[in-house]
């Protein structure tokens, strides 16, 4: 006790909750200010410069939806018309690979046999460049430009607020912001602040289109080019630039056609340009980030930016998924029709991916077939749930550290990583990661970081894999067996226990109680359209277990009869949020309306830092069709083949997030702990369980 | 823990801080000849019988009544006589010196809290250990630890105490490069400094809750509690003026013996019984409550009724304040009233019950966290989600 004690004098500020960092030195405040006049009234802590680990859903909804409402005819033709624009893009991407442009003619991914056997015969021929492409030079990030996407996510949250200020000040105050950006790209541009830059003036051609018409758009065009002109640019920023005029020209034509639209306000071209507030921030916010930047405080930057997890991937940031599917390993087509609110998540059209990858199997010869193979597993839901999927990638990386040789002229350690980032990255792409596999590679990747370099390459790869194998079995194999011991003792004689969906502790929990001689009665609850609980159902019945299988329909009629709630979680949040299978917040509300205690069992491995209030801002999207089809039920199928139809849009979401309040207790491998201790577990053991 | 605890508060104000030198004597009080029930089988579970735990509460301060007396005496006599030889068995037989006896010797010391009364008994242990080696004593300890957990599992705090101390004997970094006679010495030394803690860490919760009352207050005080009667009388000894008002604290009453004792202090005391606490929550300012314990959760297990005062208090946005000194945290985590095994009490009801009629016994409930707003502590004034915080990084 004394010595943790010891360790714990030294004070250390929480990153919890809005605690927001004190920096040594502070980035110049004048820079912003000077640009920018703060509202003084604002006292929302996004203002500080800092970002705290919070993630604050996009701001962009409410005003969104309402203008959405006001002028919903202009909206939907606009973005139809922009739509086969998507698609050019996605054909231009695949004929990137010079395979299939030595063919002359683009090959899609899914066509007949002769094709595909002849893409992969030139994906012989072409291999060093589609390797390049593909699994190549810069991944360390783990996929996407981290840093960058760091930086846009930093600036959209300083930007929001500001970025208020010009757009009720008119088209003027953009103006100026666009020449202060184009002064800037003058200044020594890098090739993000170009980027920056550009989406500064394509905002605010956004945003004097709405206030004052045509001319302002043609002054914006010549600037526009003028500086595109002067900064080199490469071939795909010249492209987007293009695009970026050819949008203007349609949206400057629409608003010919519609002048009622425009005199009410700024809300059509919000439209018009679907994720135009999201360029809009990042158009007052790179400006000071670019001042900033040159103010000399990078250094704290950058390591502000180390201990704070990288934001995901915004997937209604067109450039950036532009950027990521030219780097994609396989072909995800996107679904057309997405849901407004969800539209930073990816969504693909399910199906056609596993035949599009299964075609690429040999062209991928940077990819360890193990690392393929659980890839593959994710894509087809062969392999589910958290520990599942864990253990399944730990084990593939465990292969490829077993046949891994480092190559001439480089170090195992920079290599190693750089090799899991983009086998990470692959993994991504199959199946979004869960928290807890986060947690784990990051596990994996200090692990190799900190091998001592007087190690040889045999023995550091015996390290690797002995630290995997001590990760699963204890992290995941015996954490489970302290949960079990602990949860078992809260069942009592004569309970009546609920479970939702198919935890595979909780599955562990009901079985051990069982043969603990309990006498209990089980309440399986399950929901389309996964049927999870099915297959729980079943194995509980095989062992003896009397149970009751219901709907999450009928789940306030069957609480009141109910003692205790067992729920599994995919992770839990620092402020005791815990996010788990669609339909867990639902059955632990009305658990806490019939004050029934529910009890989360999770494994401290899947606790993350991070502090999320909703399931908005980070979640995953399901295949649409999985809802719009009832399977055996052919005269209730009258939504089957529409999922494509302009106006309907499909939402199936995979996770949500359960409110500490709904949670009377946390099950851990370090005990039983109240919602309120996750930061406690986090903070104190997280360095623990990385040194392991 | 500890070196943690808001100590400082007594350093600063060093005049009040004498406490009773005469009370903190280190040897065990000599073994008393009277006749009191010893070894009663607190797992018998019969109307009549009576927990440990709250047996020394009666004898120290409980309103004694001459038939429950009689009660609590024919309960142990039939307690002895059947489970009274395999308690010998679980302890140390074949020894001269038993953990519970001398656990029940410190025990009688009115002001010695029961954890404490275990700490010195384990300390005991090790003074009359054989043990040659660190591991040897560790395992001995760990069995005293178990059968005095075993011989009264109702007391949370006694449970708490063990723990603690066993936590400190096996996870000490401190002891693991000293030869084993300094290392038993230094064991025993924090023994005994563990006792004098629990009489600081009342007068630090005293000092931290002056704070919270106020002059015109009126407090609503429920059960006896030694530590809400320390605050009490800090407060009057501080000239603030306020108001009590006493619950009985049915069975046992011991909410006379707190307005007995407050009327001394001249403090203006209302009793009431304990069904009036509704009726008279709008004139209160705060409600003030010890613990029997602390629990994970940050909830309290306190004496019957806590629960529903807490829960009148809380619809009415009173605050509600617990005293518990800090070995009284435990690592329990009941889910709902019926999650720990019940303390049984029996009940004076004054008339003859007849047979077919069952009577509640249970003498404590659980109140859950978010009824509570504050408790003092000897590590300082916490919220109640900070108590399984501490926890965690005592014993893991």
């Amino acid at each position: 006790m004394d010595a943790r004690r010891v360790s714990q004098v030294v004070p250390k500020v929480r990153q919890v909750g809005f605690v927001t960092h004190s920096d040594p030195n502070p980035p110049p405040q004048a820079s912003r200010t000077q640009s920018v006049p703060i509202e003084s009234n604002s006292g929302t802590p996004y203002d500080s410069p800092d970002f705290s680990p919070v993630m604050i859903p996009p701001p962009r909804h409410h005003s969104e939806n309402l203008s959405h409402l006001r002028s919903a005819a202009v909206a939907v033709p606009e973005s139809s018309s922009r739509r086969p624009m998507w698609d050019d893009r996605v054909a231009v991407v695949g004929s990137y690979n010079p395979g299939n442009s030595l063919l002359g003619q683009p090959v899609s991914p899914n066509s007949s046999e002769v094709n595909s056997e002849a893409s992969t015969t030139l994906g012989w021929f072409g291999r060093n460049s589609s390797g390049k492409f593909s699994a190549g030079s810069s991944f360390p990030g783990g996929g996407f430009d981290l840093t960058t996407v760091k930086m846009e996510n930093f600036t959209q949250l300083e930007g929001k607020k500001p970025e208020a200020v010009p757009e009720r000040g008119g088209g003027a105050a953009v103006e100026v912001h666009n020449e202060v950006s184009s002064s800037t790209a003058k200044a020594k541009t890098t090739k993000a602040e170009r980027r920056a830059m550009q989406e500064a003036q394509r905002a605010a051609k956004a945003a004097t289109k709405g206030k004052g018409g045509g001319g302002g758009v043609e002054v914006n065009n010549r600037e526009s080019s003028s500086n595109t002109l002067k900064a080199k640019t490469t071939k795909a920023e010249r492209r987007e630039t293009q695009e970026a005029q050819r949008a203007a020209k349609a949206a400057g034509k629409a608003q010919g056609n519609k002048p009622v639209a425009a005199a009410g306000g700024a809300g059509p071209s919000n439209i018009l340009r679907q994720p135009s507030q999201n360029r809009d921030d990042p158009a007052v916010g790179s400006t000071i980030a670019g001042s900033d930047r040159r103010g000399g405080d990078r250094p704290p930057e950058r390591e502000r930016k180390k201990d704070v997890p990288p934001p995901r991937m915004q997937f209604d940031d067109q450039g950036r998924v532009n950027k990521s599917k030219k780097r994609a390993v396989f072909n995800q087509p996107e679904a057309k029709n997405r849901v407004e609110l969800f539209r930073h998540l990816p969504q693909y059209e399910h199906g056609s991916q596993l035949t599009d990858l299964e075609s690429k199997f040999l062209e991928l010869d940077s990819m360890h077939p193990a690392v393929y193979k659980v890839g593959v597993q994710y894509l087809a839901g062969d392999v589910t749930g958290g520990n599942a999927r864990c253990i399944a990638m730990l084990r593939a990386f465990q292969e490829v550290i077993n046949d891994y040789s480092t190559p001439p002229g480089k170090t195992l350690v920079r290599d190693l990583t750089a090799k899991i980032s983009s086998y990470v990255s692959f993994l991504i792409e199959c199946r979004p990661l869960s928290m807890s596999m986060g947690n784990a590679i990051r596990f994996q990747k200090s692990r190799i970081a900190k091998l001592p370099l007087t190690l040889s390459e045999t023995e550091a790869k015996a390290a690797l894999c002995n630290d995997i194998d001590r990760f699963i079995n204890e992290k995941i194999i015996l954490a489970d067996k302290v949960i079990v011991r602990h949860a078992a003792t809260k069942v009592r004689d004569g309970d009546v226990l609920l479970t939702y969906g198919s935890s595979c502790v909780v599955e562990m929990i009901l079985l051990y109680a069982h043969e603990l001689g309990k006498q209990f009665r089980v309440v399986v609850v399950d929901s389309r359209p996964k049927h999870e609980g099915q297959a729980l159902l079943r194995r509980l019945l095989a062992k003896g277990l009397s149970c009751t299988y219901t709907h999450i329909n009928a789940v306030s009629y069957i609480m009141h009869e109910v003692t205790r709630v067992f729920l599994g979680a995919s992770s839990v949040l620092s402020n005791g949020t815990t996010y788990s299978r669609v339909g867990t917040a639902c059955v632990a509300m009305v658990a806490h309306a019939f004050r029934v205690p529910v009890l989360i069992c999770c494994e401290a491995y899947k606790f993350h830092e991070r502090v999320q209030l909703d399931s908005i801002c980070s979640n995953e999207l399901g295949d649409s069709n999985d809802i719009a089809r009832v399977p055996g039920r052919p005269d209730v199928n009258s939504m089957d083949n529409r999922t494509n139809e302009k106006n309907l849009q499909f939402l199936n979401l995979m996770y949500d997030a359960t409110p500490s309040e709904y949670v009377s207790m946390i099950i851990t491998d370090y005990g039983m702990i109240p919602p309120t201790s996750v930061p406690v577990i986090v903070r104190e053991y997280r360095r623990e369980y990385l040194l392991i | 823990m500890w070196h943690r605890s808001a100590s400082f508060i007594l350093d600063k104000n060093q005049n009040d801080t004498v406490y009773p030198a005469d009370s903190v004597t280190l040897t065990p009080p000599p073994p008393s000849s009277i006749s009191t029930p010893q070894n009663p089988n607190p797992n018998l579970n019969r109307n009549m019988s009576m927990s440990a735990y709250y047996q020394t509460r009666a004898a120290h301060h409980g309103v004694v009544t001459s038939d429950w007396l009689a009660q609590s005496q024919e309960a142990a006599t039939r307690a002895v006589a059947t489970g009274g030889q395999e308690i010998v068995d679980g302890g140390k037989s074949g020894r001269a010196f038993s953990v519970i006896d001398e656990f029940n010797n410190w025990r009688k010391q009115p002001d010695l809290a029961e954890a404490v009364a275990a700490i010195r008994a384990l300390a005991a242990v090790i003074r009359n250990s054989e043990a040659k080696t660190m591991m040897e004593l560790e395992i001995e300890l760990k069995k005293a630890s178990d059968s005095l957990k075993s011989w009264d599992t109702t007391s949370i705090s006694l449970t708490a105490g063990c723990d603690l101390f066993m936590r400190y004997v096996t996870r000490t970094s401190a002891l693991e490069y000293e030869d084993f006679n300094s290392a038993r010495s230094r064991l025993i030394e924090r023994a005994e400094k563990f006792g004098e803690i629990s009489y600081k860490a009342r007068k630090i919760i005293a000092m931290l809750s002056q704070d919270f009352i106020f002059d015109g207050c009126t407090i609503l005080v429920h059960g006896f509690s030694r530590v809400v009667m320390e605050v009490l009388k800090m407060a009057a000894q501080n000239k603030k003026l306020f108001r009590v008002l006493c619950t009985e604290g049915r069975p046992d009453r011991s909410g006379l013996r707190l307005a007995n004792e407050l009327a001394k202090l001249d403090v203006p005391v209302k009793l009431l019984i304990d069904s009036a606490v509704a009726y008279t929550m709008d004139e209160v300012d705060m409600v003030f409550v010890g613990a029997d314990g602390v629990v994970e959760s940050g909830g309290i297990i306190n004496m019957m009724g806590t629960y529903q005062i807490a829960l009148v208090a809380h619809s009415m946005n009173k605050p509600v304040y617990v005293a518990a000194e800090s070995y009284k945290f435990a690592r329990l985590y009941p889910l709902d009233q019926k999650d720990m095994g019940p303390a049984l009490r029996p009940i004076d009801f004054g008339v003859p019950i007849p047979s077919k009629v069952e009577v509640e016994t249970s003498a404590r409930d659980y109140t859950p966290p978010q009824y509570l707003t504050l408790l003092f502590t000897d590590l300082g004034v916490l919220t109640p989600s900070v108590v399984s915080d501490e926890l965690i990084q005592l014993y893991l």
